[in-house]
């Protein structure tokens, strides 16, 4: 109590008193929530009379569209069915090409061979020899691992759904940046897809498209979209208006405008969605898989459902390879400018590359034809490191095991169960309450009333326990991430070769299937609450170390040298100059921790908490896609009331510190 | 006896047809799917088509004599394959039915169909069978998929195929190790008495008995409760973290009682046995008033003769006659289903290289599956 007239003293709030009369009215709010729990039973559960069955509603709506709707000339589900035929076109023609090969014409698969070397050549023909020998290590990592075959099928529908999901973000972009009205409801709809977790897409996809790889392509797509189109309207946006005025004075009809001058000057910052969209489909490889995406995702689950640790993290780390790969190419291709040629140059020296990937291609398959080993790495040659891995997993399970059971009892009774015992004994009523008047003091009218509206859904719809689990979890990973998270930031900022080694592991790790730390932290802190915390803080940490480091080292150089030179030490620059300066930006960090945390919990699930991500992995196996869309949706609200709220403060806090 | 029995082996040769003709084919089946009293005559009148088409085929191939000659020497004959669509197979993510489905696939490939694999999940398959999406699943299991397989058959979405040999069990199983720190396994009852053993910090003082996925309707914690047992069931979310509990407690040799089935892979790692409830009955779990306790159901053991069955989509039978009478005639013991699944869990093949395997090794075996002779 005592902490608040000093910070109010140290950044001057104006408005003292009202302050004073938030608190007074926090407090009111608690006390008449524990009062009411007593006299008003529904105060603090709401009878199953009462809810909306929202959830039944959206399962009726489904199953009609799924099965009984008539558009005329034909169905509803002929639609969907036709949608996913035409689909299974080019994704039959990426198979054969790169792995079932085509035997009706005797044509078979692309040799490993030739694809290392292609894409060493892609490599060097966008950024030179550094990133040709990196993306052509990568891609040998996958035949020299074993992981040839599933790394193909997911790669197979990489390469078809990439394409349109970006084609499709970029109409939608266009779009938005044509229409004010359709720009308001675009964006709307992309920050709630954003804040759904890839789970709770599978349900609906499944009952309207059925199961395989096509209508996983369909779900990825759907996930993938929304940064290309936010990027497009990014980039449409920031064109020079000179460069416009220019493009109209040259007499360009408004498509030309578009096609020729709008969207080649926004060009990198479109190719950063694209980039954007391949990490997100490759982040859905897994999950996708759960609803008949062949490839390394089933690979995976497979290896985790057997126990082999080992396998499955080569498998894991074949994703991270090829996300690398994907992503250092089109970064790179982002930023390289185009090349002029002189006139009159010869063909094969203008496009060099082109010819030696012909030259390779058709070298290659003769080769191979000749040295099957080369098509298809014999299983005897590949390597593994598996048997290292399994054996790591089994010198900590049965030497650090005790340690950690006392870690794991301890923190179990002292600080989860009081913990969920409290989040779940408190009435909805005060939770919305003190959610309100946070809303209020921090945004105003308009904030507080949309976050009551945001919690009171998850109210209404009968969701309140498992949102409670869910939001006891994500908040005490959310605590441990901050905590060990910033001030691993605070070190990186001070220390480059520091920086340069956290930066590189969080990259890994954000990439790195979040499945594949659910079967470790079960063997070492056994199925509950500490393994689905534990996996979820392995998930989100990432952002709060990263966004603590980019906010310490945005502090204006100006703003430090001031304060060496009015004699600050070191801890005092750091206390008083960096950390107030960079809070609002680590917020911002917490922030993106909270929604990664949020997408990890319901994963979380398959260990078995009872959370809202229980809920969805109920609804796909009963396919019921009301429960599971509205338990999404409780999600997103959660994370949609938290990024608000904190993007709230942040703003006020940068204002009052002169920052924005 | 079904008119494909009467396949002649010579014409199992046959090749697929065109891949244009597939993708027609194919299309024309995604248009006809929803309306179902038509779908049954028009499913017909397309593989009167298909037959046609492939039997236009072979009149190239092989002259319309040696067809003529056919058909009169063996009259009503269908030909293999009947249609070139791809079998959809299903594949889960368990050993034994990642082995038994890829020997069924082998086989039909041996016979000239065409076969894909579609990995699914164990609910949401029924739902895709039925509609025809998908078409066959080798392990049908009682314990488990009881309730989506019979809503699908009843409907007529799909077919029951037949019941392997094998017979499954799933119920409360600890490691061998725990009968000498709990004498009197494997009775409930000497269970129920060392229940501290077993307890955590947050189950404590009551015994935590690892439960089976959260979805699968095992009604542990009722069983739980009718036998007035001194545990508390922790459910999963789903099969793999079972494993990973019991991995970590059998290397520790830590005391653990979770739920397993049979058969299972996990048998050829571990070493362990199924507790011994009160003895199964259907009544026990509709009928309060029976067994030891008078006021509950679920106050008995699960059965322990479940059984393995096939399940295929309705239209199989019409559609790939002779496709439909070998995956009829599979049938594996538990034995057979143990040792196909080691050879991925214990020799380290890939499913895929252990069914060709098994094929090779079994061949009197699968011989006599084969709709022809």
């Amino acid at each position: 109590m005592t902490a608040v007239p000093i910070v109010a003293r140290r950044v001057r709030i104006p408005r003292q008193s009202a302050g004073r009369n938030a608190l007074l009215l926090a407090l009111a709010i608690v006390g008449s929530g524990v009062l009411l729990r007593d006299l008003l039973p529904w105060t603090f559960r709401l009878p199953d009379a009462w809810v909306v069955p929202v959830a039944d509603w959206i399962t009726a709506l489904f199953n009609w569209l799924g099965y009984s709707a008539d558009l005329g000339l034909f169905t509803f589900r002929d639609l969907t069915r036709g949608i996913a035929w035409l689909l299974a076109w080019p994704l039959s023609w990426a198979d054969g090409i790169l792995y079932s090969g085509f035997p009706a014409i005797g044509l078979p698969q692309l040799p490993w061979i030739v694809l290392v070397l292609l894409i060493t050549i892609l490599g060097h023909a966008i950024a030179g020899w550094r990133l040709a020998l990196l993306a052509g290590g990568c891609v040998s990592y996958l035949t020299l691992f074993g992981v040839w075959r599933g790394s193909m099928q997911t790669l197979s529908i990489i390469v078809i759904t990439v394409p349109l999901a970006a084609a499709t973000g970029l109409a939608l972009g266009i779009l938005a940046t044509r229409n004010r009205r359709a720009e308001a409801v675009l964006t709307g709809m992309f920050d709630l897809m954003q804040s759904i977790p890839h789970f709770a897409y599978l349900v609906p996809v499944v009952v309207l498209f059925g199961f395989g790889d096509v209508p996983a392509m369909i779900a990825t797509g759907i996930f993938a979209m929304p940064p290309m189109a936010r990027c497009t309207i990014l980039g449409l946006r920031t064109v020079p208006s000179e460069v416009i005025e220019s493009g109209r004075m040259s007499g360009c009809t408004p498509r030309q405008l578009l096609w020729k001058v709008q969207l080649p000057a926004a060009r990198s910052t479109l190719m950063v969605g694209v980039n954007q969209v391949i990490m997100q489909t490759l982040a859905m490889a897994v999950i996708a898989s759960l609803i008949g995406a062949s490839g390394l995702g089933f690979d995976l689950l497979y290896s985790l459902q057997s126990l082999k640790l080992g396998q499955a993290l080569e498998q894991g780390v074949a994703i991270v390879v090829m996300a690398i790969v994907l992503d250092r190419l089109s970064q790179a291709y982002a930023r390289k400018q185009p090349v002029r040629h002189r006139h009159g140059e010869a063909i094969w020296h203008r496009h060099a590359h082109a010819a030696l990937a012909v030259a390779v291609l058709v070298v290659g398959y003769l080769l191979s034809a000749w040295a099957p080993a080369l098509r298809i790495l014999p299983s005897g040659w590949a390597i593994t490191t598996a048997p290292f891995w399994d054996a790591i997993v089994e010198w900590i399970s049965l030497n650090l095991y005790g340690y950690l059971g006392l870690i794991r009892d301890g923190l179990l009774v002292n600080v989860l169960i009081p913990v969920r015992n409290l989040f779940l004994g408190t009435p909805w009523t005060i939770f919305v309450g003190l959610v309100a008047l946070l809303g209020y003091r921090l945004g105003g009218w308009r904030l507080s009333l949309l976050v009551a509206a945001l919690i009171g859904f998850i109210v209404i719809t009968g969701f309140w326990t498992p949102a409670m689990i869910t939001v006891y979890l994500v908040s005490i990973a959310v605590v441990i991430c901050t905590g060990i998270g910033v001030p691993l930031g605070i070190w990186a900022a001070r220390k480059p070769k520091v920086a340069s080694v956290v930066l590189t592991i969080c990259d890994t790790m954000q990439t790195f299937p979040s499945f594949i730390y659910l079967i470790p932290v079960v063997m070492l802190f056994k199925v509950g609450d500490v393994a689905a915390i534990t996996a979820i803080i392995a998930y989100a940490m990432v952002p709060a170390i990263r966004y603590s480091y980019l906010g310490l080292r945005r502090v204006p150089t100006t703003i430090v040298e001031s304060a060496v030179a009015s004699g600050c030490t070191r801890r005092q620059i750091l206390w008083k100059v960096e950390l107030p300066l960079a809070l609002p930006e680590i917020m911002l960090g917490v922030n993106q921790t909270i929604m990664m945390g949020l997408f990890m919990v319901t994963i979380t699930a398959l260990i078995g908490t009872r959370d809202l991500g229980q809920e969805i992995n109920k609804a796909l196996t009963d396919a019921d896609t009301g429960r599971g869309l509205v338990a999404g949706l409780c999600i997103a609200f959660i994370g949609i009331t938290a990024d608000r709220l904190i993007g709230a403060w942040s703003l006020r806090r940068k204002r009052q510190l002169g920052l924005a | 006896m079904p008119k494909s029995a009467f396949i002649r082996r010579d014409m199992l040769a046959v090749g697929p047809a065109s891949k244009s003709e597939r993708m027609r084919t194919t299309a024309k089946r995604h248009f006809e799917n929803t309306r179902k009293r038509e779908q049954r005559a028009k499913a017909d009148n397309q593989q009167q088509e298909v037959i046609m088409r492939s039997a236009r085929v072979r009149h190239w191939t092989l002259g319309i004599g040696v067809a003529a000659m056919l058909t009169l020497t063996v009259p009503a004959v269908a030909e293999v394959p009947e249609s070139s669509d791809p079998i959809k197979i299903i594949h889960n993510n368990w050993t034994s039915q990642l082995v038994v489905s890829d020997i069924a696939g082998q086989l039909l490939e041996k016979m000239g169909y065409t076969v894909e694999y579609v990995p699914s999940n164990t609910q949401l398959q029924f739902t895709a069978m039925g509609n025809g999406d998908l078409h066959v699943q080798l392990e049908v299991w009682e314990g488990t998929m009881l309730v989506p397989f019979e809503k699908e058959v009843e409907a007529g979405r799909m077919i029951d195929a037949g019941s392997h040999t094998a017979i499954t069990r799933e119920e409360w199983w600890y490691p061998i190790y725990m009968e000498e720190k709990c004498p009197g396994l494997p009775d409930w009852k000497a269970l129920d008495k060392c229940a501290e053993l077993f307890a955590t910090a947050e189950t404590a003082p009551k015994g935590r008995y690892v439960g089976g996925p959260v979805d699968w309707g095992k009604h542990h914690s009722e069983r739980i409760e009718a036998l007035g047992m001194n545990f508390v069931e922790v459910p999963v979310g789903q099969a793999a973290t079972l494993w990973a509990e019991l991995d970590s407690a059998y290397k520790r040799q830590e005391p653990i009682v979770l739920f397993n089935w049979t058969p299972n892979w996990v048998e050829a790692k571990y070493e362990g046995k199924f507790v011994d409830f009160p003895d199964f009955a259907p009544e026990c779990l509709t009928d309060p008033s029976w067994g030891t306790n008078p006021d509950l159901a679920y106050d008995c053991g699960a059965t322990k003769k479940g059984w393995l069955k096939k399940g295929v989509w309705a239209g199989m039978e019409d559609k790939w006659p002779a496709a439909f009478t070998l995956i009829k005639n599979m049938d594996f013991t538990n034995a057979q289903l143990a040792e196909a699944s080691s050879l991925v869990d214990v020799d380290g093949l890939t499913p895929e290289e252990a069914a060709a395997k098994w094929i090779a090794e079994n061949e009197p075996v699968w011989k006599a599956w084969m709709p022809t002779m």
